[in-house]
């Protein structure tokens, strides 16, 4: 019978974390992973082109690392993690983005890693909206995002209001926050808008070299360096409960024990696995699909210069569950060559829509096949329209749908943003049981892995 | 252990959980909170490192005896006999 102090599902950002900072003050931790590789809903996988048999690598999941900041920059995100995780800045090979742009029609907004740039645009673009803008910047600042007890919904839109009258500038402003992280539909929560705006607009994005396995890679090395298990195919199947306390998870390969257990699955997917559970929890409908176009040589900036583009079609954004297969009215463009420094031999474009679980996972292997080669396609259309010129040849596609994500994250619906309930605290009905990662609430890598740190620390290293 | 060995061995974990921070010319009577960029999770790491290395428990109630480094040496001291 195997006996822990702590036991973790899955071997994503959060849970790796946690399973760090227990195994670094000696408890006995073991994470139990589905898949065979790490990394969850940020993990990668590697195609061979048809075109050249080189081998190519992907990344799924975020598009970037939110909440960059430098080397030694006090009480940021990132610097925290570090120091928690006993890692180096240098760790983690940051290269910065060049610019990204929010695009609705003829208007667009540049952001930099350097907020200034930002709030330049807005007094370009908008500038009876400007006072208002500092205004909610104040307010983005003096609000503790971190506060575990802060439970309770508060509307977005409805705090944007009391600064910002231009509805194209709320719109604009909200979208990269929503579609890089919530989990309900038109809106989100403000504590989730605040941690968006400071990692996205106050910090910024950059990516490690190499992608998002460099970071899995650190992880997964440094919580098997300090004495933590990893077993990959262990696939959670029950979690065992007596008299409303945990007592371990079955899987089937066997049964592991402990009273603390840290659940990375996601709310309503965690809950689904103990027998007697009656709380019905909400499974969210934000999922998205992706298309990945991998071309013959780097994209030269004088083509496309941005890193990232936020797509919008109409002075409305819909950020809603796809009616249809995807959603082609928005879209988010990826272009991982513009990240400074990176030396690919070939370019790459992400493109992302929102999607329907549903409409996906009824289909035929052949339809499928089908409906996601016209996605492709479609994607293609939109990159060549946002590109000055485009002259690349495709070595390789790839597309994954939400149906993907539910097959390799077990992630209801293939959300990727969890549940719309999250819970701060990570406390649920059941004694012992703690819920880490998407749906205790922090949001991006940088946040899962502060959930898996914070909560660690929490009922893991406190409670004795 | 002389109180010199004890505030030796906090500085040394204050390094190796805030490598950023510079402890050379730390004000023993002054909050390390006030001069050090340390927050409650560093804190927590130094009550951690404290047990692991040195087998101490610091109950939670006893967290404000570590405010500074005069305070820590005074309470570890009878302690790491």
């Amino acid at each position: 019978m195997s006996r822990y102090d702590a036991l973790i599902i899955g071997a994503g950002m959060s849970g790796l974390a946690c399973g760090i900072r227990l195994a670094m003050f000696d408890k006995k931790v073991c994470i139990l992973e589905s898949h065979t590789i790490a990394g969850g809903l940020n993990s990668y996988y590697q195609r061979r082109s048809r075109v050249n048999k080189e081998i190519i690598k992907f990344d799924v999941g975020l598009h970037a690392l939110t909440n960059f900041v430098k080397k030694g920059t006090k009480r940021a995100p990132l610097t925290k993690l570090l120091k928690q995780l006993r890692f180096q800045y240098n760790d983690l090979k940051l290269q910065e983005q060049s610019h990204s742009l929010i695009k609705f029609d003829n208007t667009q907004l540049k952001f930099t890693n350097d907020f200034e740039v930002l709030k330049l645009e807005v007094s370009e673009k908008f500038p009876s909206e400007i006072d208002g803008f500092i205004k909610l910047v104040n307010a983005v600042n003096e609000f503790n995002e971190l506060d575990l007890s802060n439970s309770e919904y508060t509307s977005s839109r409805d705090v944007l209001k009391n600064f910002i009258n231009d509805e194209l500038l709320v719109e604009m402003l909200l979208c990269p926050l929503l579609i890089y992280g919530s989990a309900w539909e038109h809106d989100m929560d403000f504590s989730q808008f605040v941690i968006m705006f400071k990692s996205l607009y106050f910090e910024g994005f950059s990516r490690p070299e190499g992608g998002v396995r460099t970071i899995i890679n650190l992880l997964e090395t440094k919580f098997k360096e300090l004495g933590g298990e990893l077993k990959y195919r262990h696939g959670v199947q029950e979690i065992l409960t007596k008299d409303d306390k945990v007592v371990g998870l079955r899987t089937k390969k066997g049964d592991f024990f402990s009273d603390v257990i840290f659940s990375s699955a996601g709310l309503p997917e965690t809950m689904s696995l103990i027998e007697e559970n009656k709380a019905k929890y909400e499974v969210g409908k934000m999922t998205f699909m992706e298309s990945i176009a991998v071309l013959d040589r780097p994209i030269d900036p004088k083509d496309f210069d941005a890193t990232i583009m936020f797509y919008n079609n109409g002075p409305k954004y819909h950020y809603e569950g796809a009616k249809d297969f995807f959603d082609p009215r928005s879209a988010v463009i990826c272009v991982p060559d513009n990240y400074q420094g990176n030396n690919d031999p070939y370019g790459v474009v992400r493109i992302t829509y929102m999607a329907n679980y549903e409409k996906f996972n009824a289909l035929s292997k052949e339809e499928y096949n089908q409906t996601k080669d016209l996605a492709f396609d479609k994607a293609m259309e939109l990159v060549k329209s946002q590109f000055n010129n485009f002259d690349y040849n495709i070595i390789l596609k790839d597309t994954f749908t939400p149906t993907t994500i539910k097959h390799y994250t077990q992630h209801f619906r293939g959300t990727v943003y969890g549940s719309p309930q999250k819970i701060k605290n990570g406390k649920t009905p059941y004694e012992g049981l703690y819920i880490i990662g998407t749906d205790q609430g922090f949001l991006g890598i940088v946040g899962s892995i502060l959930s898996g740190i914070s909560l660690g620390n929490l009922y893991g290293l406190m409670q004795e | 252990m002389t109180q010199e060995e004890v505030k030796n061995i906090v500085l040394d974990i204050i390094v190796d959980v805030a490598p950023d921070e510079d402890v050379t010319d730390l004000n023993p009577a002054e909050s390390l909170r006030d001069q050090l960029d340390l927050d409650s999770m560093d804190f927590l790491d130094i009550v951690m490192e404290l047990r692991k290395r040195h087998k101490v428990e610091v109950p939670s109630e006893d967290y404000p005896k570590l405010a500074t480094l005069d305070s820590c040496v005074e309470y570890l001291t009878p302690i790491m006999q």
